[in-house]
């Protein structure tokens, strides 16, 4: 059963080639069954692979379907390596992925392009998969480019806007500045240790290089490039506020549960090369948490409903990020699970929000929705409780796990863990306010008759909803993976800092719960404050970080291109024809068209050889 | 036989030349152009004659009965256009045709 | 001998096709078209045979000219095989692309078509460098005159200057040659065009660079790459369709072939000191034209662009000269004569359609034309570089091997890559995203495509996904060819090395 493995991404694989070859002939519900049930199967077969795997006890299973290429030494093949890792990562990829294909079945029912929306889903899960499965680094980057351009298309789905293009080419640009970083990555591993298979690489790099040495490091950084720009950390998080642009399934499996966390999967993958380049490691570190501060503060001040979430999941990559940097990479890949489960749970009732309100997505045009939409409403609560980490819910077990580690770290460790109990803190701020802005208080825009919904719809929420709550009891079989570098194993942290990390989530809460529930604080007298108003634009531009990169690189780039459209080259050349144009117009001068003239000129001429003759 | 001297005649040769090319150069008729032309002709053919008498050869006169045939043949073409030309043009002034001009 | 057939088919095909004009103008594209396929089946029926001990599959050689050491030596090994493929397909879609478009003077056109294709399938065999020479030229001319009869508003430019620019570097290769056949005269004793005897010859260092130059420029202008590619835009933008897809799908490859071919093995030391210029140029070409293919608003004129951007990466493989940077260079040259060949297909198709290849004036199409608008984004993703389609195996194996003989220049190429997500996605957000609104342009002839069109961009569809996904059929067949150049430079680099 193991050997069919290559059967997990086919299935998605089939279905799109289904949907592309019938190009929207089919009816919606063959389409619908095509779409989700393609995903479904993949799920199916990825549990019962999963559950032979474990109880066959190996560590890990490699699966060689064909030969891509061989040219030289250089011999990728399209072969599956599946070990704890994967295994937890194709569970999720499958298993949430599933859901949330069907929830789409329901969402998107009215679209007219019902059917390239389940294709374009269809491909990114096959290529996610190939991402997570593949045995060498250059088939993870075939799923890693797959999964970027099923991005792109995604965000562009409606494209006759062209702010929705321009989102999408956003998001892809920026990504494939990290993706470029990563091929040369590749490019550098493979010219110094001669295979671009994982495992040997990773063997090679710790027999090979020195700890620290100036390879490692290198390599390490590169392909900290490809992860930032994957994963919307910084400095490449730019892309990934706009990509909400996109159907609200998209931002629930793409932009939440799989894609974005694509860069902890490669990190957490290759944590080897990254514990012999402790720098890197550390750097690691420092881009979760900047990352989680910055998108703290940024969700504090965002209006738009999605956009709130995107800049949450942001924060909670850095979270991940900041457990790879100390060391703590089962922590990592755990709050990647308990994360996939409630922000896709987060989005996915969001969406249904969205639809309810007729494409609203202002929160403050909303509130008082508690009593019109409860599924959206409880959804919501145990989202937002898993993710501010409330006591024994999905989340609180796995941020615990990250803020513990971080304490337990050496050197930095402990400005880390207050830097990280801090964005847990903005994190109960920004999620409730959120939650009561939306659900309480007076309606301000429109009122919903009822709540979109529907089995297809209500159920994978529902199924969300649990895995939010008890996600925290999964336990994850990644030992095997990590135990090579694994630091911590049992936390020796007194009660009272046990107890601080509990509460802080908690006063954040209170403190929302004060500002848009209770009203007792107003945030009107708040923002009459100048410096919170300058803070709040600051925030809300995302730190002017967009303005940024225009000015540093789009406009010059764009200036350079408009001022050079006629190709500088080729004037050179133009000046050459130019050339001979002048010339020819000066010797034509003397074709006057006197017999006579020509006459005396050969005459003349005549004249001066012979007495050059002479004289010589 | 008192010979003559080969410089006076290719002096006169010389002088022949000058006179045809000169003609060439400043006659706007085009048939005084083609006598001039015939004068030069002539200049080079006496040029010929003379340096084949001082040397004895033949080689000389064969040349300018070459030089003679040329001559007709140049005149009967010539001034077959140059009646071509009146014809067309109604003028016998070669600075009227220059149309071949750059 | 069927080597003299496969090029004698098309050259009298040609002839015939012209002729058949007066019967019936229906029947020239018919001829052309059962000629091609009869050739390209010829081909095919190469593909089983199994190559010599020389490595040659199939070879001729007749005297020619015995006074001069000129003979009419025509070899074909694994490397020349993809690339008569290549032909040999292009050639059936460029008629294709021809089939509607052309109506006047159609004989005169299947002619040059035909012609031209023996010209390049010449090139892709010929091993005697006169002969070489000749072909060369038998590729330009009626690719002239394909450019100045059947091409756009300012044909009689472009054809100038493509014909210019390929002429006056081709002379500067004809010298080359003599250099090579004195050489020989010189140290052999007789002259010889032939290419294992010039393989022999040894040159004093400075001698050697320039009549290595000669080749060079010559095959860069072909290439093109930066500084002699400014012919390209023009010539693309005039030419009817079939001779875009000619050209960018065949012709440019000639002048990689060239280099893998000529310049380097005869010249391995001049080569070898040449090559940082060389690459830095490719890096330059491909971030350059990039850009300015990212400025342009005619369609044609960007995807030429593009084209000279993606031939960088053949460049920068041929002179890493690994094994890995020579195989991603002919990849290279296979999927991008697929790509931009449907590139410039589909915008010629555009161009029939609503006579304009302003992109300005375009937008929205996605709701109008969805299939076209698939098939369009299908070739920009492949463009692109897309892991899984043949572009990506031929980038990523000349910038994997091009790492291991410079790291900078392959560093700086690599945004190359960043480059051409820009300009692709530009293209697709301009011509078929947005809204759909009424357009300055005439759409009344704007329909999707139709079944014959679907056939062929299906097959270069296909083509390319196999390149992607089982890139070892191609690279199984050029792999000895390029391994034997490889070992046959190595001595001489590892001497030069060590002095």
């Amino acid at each position: 059963m193991l050997d069919l493995i290559w059967l997990l991404p086919t299935y998605p694989l089939l279905g799109f080639l289904a949907l592309v070859l019938t190009s929207g002939r089919l009816p919606k519900k063959i389409v619908g069954i095509i779409g989700a049930g393609s995903v479904g199967l993949s799920f199916l077969t990825a549990a019962i692979i999963a559950t032979q795997f474990l109880a066959g006890g190996e560590d890990y299973f490699v699966k060689e379907v064909w030969a891509w290429m061989a040219v030289g030494s250089f011999t990728p093949g399209f072969s599956f390596y599946l070990d704890g890792l994967s295994l937890v990562m194709m569970l999720v990829i499958t298993g949430v992925g599933f859901l949330i294909h069907l929830y789409a079945t329901g969402y998107m029912a009215d679209d007219p392009s019902f059917s390239r929306f389940f294709s374009y889903m269809n491909l990114f899960v096959a290529a996610m998969l190939m991402l997570v499965l593949g045995d060498n680094l250059v088939l993870l980057y075939l799923g890693w480019e797959g999964v970027g351009l099923c991005s792109y298309l995604l965000i562009g789905f409606w494209y006759t806007n062209p702010a929705n293009g321009y989102a999408a080419r956003k998001a892809f640009i920026v990504t494939r500045v990290g993706d470029t970083s990563m091929a040369i990555g590749l490019f550098l591993l493979f010219a110094q240790l001669g295979t671009l298979n994982i495992q040997d690489v990773l063997h090679a790099a710790e027999a090979e290089w020195a700890v620290g040495s100036g390879l490692a490091i290198a390599a390490a950084l590169l392909l900290l490039g490809g992860a930032v720009g994957k994963s919307a950390q910084l400095p490449l998080q730019t892309w990934l506020p706009d990509a909400m642009a996109g159907p609200t399934p998209i931002s629930a499996l793409i932009h939440a549960a799989t894609m974005v966390t694509a860069g902890v999967y490669l990190i957490a993958r290759t944590h080897i090369l990254f514990e012999i380049a402790p720098s890197v490691q550390l750097l690691v570190a420092w881009i979760g948490l900047i990352t989680v501060l910055m998108a703290g503060f940024i969700a504090l001040t965002q209006s738009d409903i999605k956009r709130i979430l995107a800049f949450s999941t942001m924060s909670q990559i850095g979270y991940m990020f900041l457990a790879l940097g100390v060391g703590a990479w089962s922590a990592a890949i755990f709050h990647l699970m308990t994360h996939a489960f409630f922000k896709a749970l987060l989005f996915l009732a969001s969406g249904t929000v969205i639809l309810s309100v007729h494409h609203e997505q202002n929160i403050f045009k909303m509130g008082g929705l508690r009593k019109k939409l409860p599924v959206s409403f409880a959804s919501f609560l145990i989202g937002s409780l898993a993710l501010t980490a409330f006591p024994f819910t999905s989340g609180y077990f796995s941020k615990d796990e990250i803020l513990l580690a971080a304490l337990e770290m050496d050197g930095p460790g402990t400005i880390l863990w207050v830097g990280g109990v801090l964005g847990a803190f903005l994190t109960g701020i920004y999620t409730f306010r959120l939650f009561f802005i939306v659900f309480f208080g007076e309606n301000k825009g429109h009122v919903p008759e009822n709540e979109v919904g529907g089995i297809h719809m209500n159920g994978p929420l529902f199924l969300l909803m649990i895995l939010s709550l008890v996600g925290g009891f999964i336990a994850i079989p990644v030992e095997s993976v990590f135990s090579h570098g694994e630091v911590h194993e049992e936390h020796h942290v007194s009660t009272l800092i046990h107890g601080f990390m509990i509460a802080v989530p908690l006063i954040g809460i209170v403190i929302s719960y004060l500002f848009f529930y209770a009203k007792i604080f107003s945030i009107e007298k708040l923002m009459s404050i100048p410096i919170s108003q300058t803070l709040h634009r600051f925030w809300f531009s995302g730190w002017g970080m967009d303005w940024l990169y225009d000015r540093l690189i789009v406009f010059p780039f764009l200036w350079l291109s408009k001022i050079n459209k006629a190709d500088l080259i080729d004037s050179f050349y133009a000046f050459i024809v130019k050339f001979a144009r002048a010339s020819n117009a000066m010797i034509v001068r003397t074709q006057t068209g006197y017999i006579r003239w020509y006459a005396l000129s050969i005459a003349a001429g005549l004249v001066v050889l012979i007495s050059i003759g002479v004289l010589l | 036989m008192e010979s003559i001297p080969i410089e006076h005649g290719l002096i006169l040769a010389a002088i022949l030349f000058s006179i045809g090319l000169i003609g060439v150069l400043t006659r706007r008729n085009i048939v005084f152009v083609l006598m001039s032309l015939e004068i030069m002709l002539n200049a080079s053919g006496l040029a010929f004659i003379v340096a084949a008498s001082r040397w004895g050869h033949a080689e000389g006169q064969i040349m300018f009965l070459m030089i003679l045939t040329l001559a007709a043949a140049e005149v009967a073409v010539g001034l077959g256009l140059i009646i071509q030309m009146f014809r067309r043009y109604k003028t016998v002034d070669i600075n009227e045709l220059s149309e071949m001009k750059g | 001998m069927i080597l003299v057939w496969l090029i004698s088919i098309l050259f009298v095909g040609g002839i015939i096709a012209w002729l058949s004009e007066r019967i019936n103008p229906a029947y020239p594209r018919i001829i052309a078209l059962i000629t091609v396929v009869l050739d390209l089946l010829l081909m095919l029926s190469v593909l089983g045979s199994e190559p010599n001990a020389g490595g040659w599959i199939a070879s001729v050689n007749a005297e020619w000219v015995p006074r001069f050491g000129i003979s009419f030596y025509l070899a074909l090994d694994g490397l020349s095989v993809l690339l008569i493929l290549l032909t040999g397909f292009l050639g059936v879609i460029a008629i294709g692309s021809a089939w509607d478009e052309i109506k006047e003077r159609a004989g005169f056109f299947y002619f040059n078509l035909l012609w031209t294709l023996a010209g390049v399938l010449g090139v892709f065999t010929a091993l005697d460098l006169f002969l070489f020479f000749f072909f060369w030229e038998v590729m330009l001319i009626p690719m002239y005159f394909i450019i100045a009869i059947w091409g756009h508003e300012n044909k009689n430019y472009a054809a100038m200057k493509f014909f210019i620019f390929t002429q006056v570097t081709g002379m500067l290769m004809l010298v080359s040659i003599l250099m090579l056949a004195y050489f020989h005269l010189v140290q052999i004793g007789n002259l010889s065009f032939d290419y294992h005897d010039l393989l022999r010859i040894e040159m004093g260092n400075q001698i050697e660079m320039w009549v290595m130059l000669g080749f060079f420029v010559a095959f860069t202008t072909k290439l093109p790459s930066v500084p002699f590619h400014s012919w390209l835009p023009d010539a693309h933008s005039q030419a009817p369709t079939a001779g875009s897809v000619i050209l960018a799908g065949i012709l440019l490859k000639t002048g990689a072939y060239g280099l893998i071919r000529f310049a380097v093995p005869l010249f391995p030391e001049a080569s070898l000191s040449f090559a940082p210029i060389a690459m830095t140029l490719a890096a330059i070409s491909i971030l350059y034209c990039a850009k300015v293919a990212f400025a342009q608003t005619d369609i044609k004129r960007l995807i030429a662009y593009t084209s000279v951007s993606h031939m960088g990466f053949v460049t920068l493989g041929i002179y890493a000269w690994n094994e890995q940077a020579l195989q991603g260079a002919v990849m290279t040259m296979l999927a991008h004569g697929l790509s931009a060949a449907a590139l410039f297909m589909l915008a010629g198709g555009l161009q029939h359609r609503i006579h304009t290849r302003e992109m300005p004036d375009m937008g929205g199409f996605w709701v109008k034309v969805p299939r076209m608008a698939v098939v369009a984004l299908f070739f920009s993703v492949a463009a692109l570089g897309m892991p899984g389609l043949g572009n990506f195996v031929g980038e990523f194996l000349a910038l994997l091997g091009a790492f291991q003989a410079n790291i900078p220049i392959t560093v700086i190429s690599a945004f190359g890559l960043i480059l051409a997500s820009v300009y692709s996605l530009w293209v697709i957000q301009m011509i078929f995203h947005g809204e759909y609104t009424d357009k300055k342009i005439d759409d009344s002839h704007l329909t999707d495509l139709n079944g014959r069109e679907m056939f062929y961009f299906g097959a270069m569809m296909l083509g390319l996904v196999w390149m992607g996904m089982y890139p070892q059929s191609f690279l199984n067949l050029s792999q000895p060819v390029l391994v034997e150049l490889l070992n046959n430079t190595q001595s001489i680099f590892a001497a030069v090395v060590q002095n």
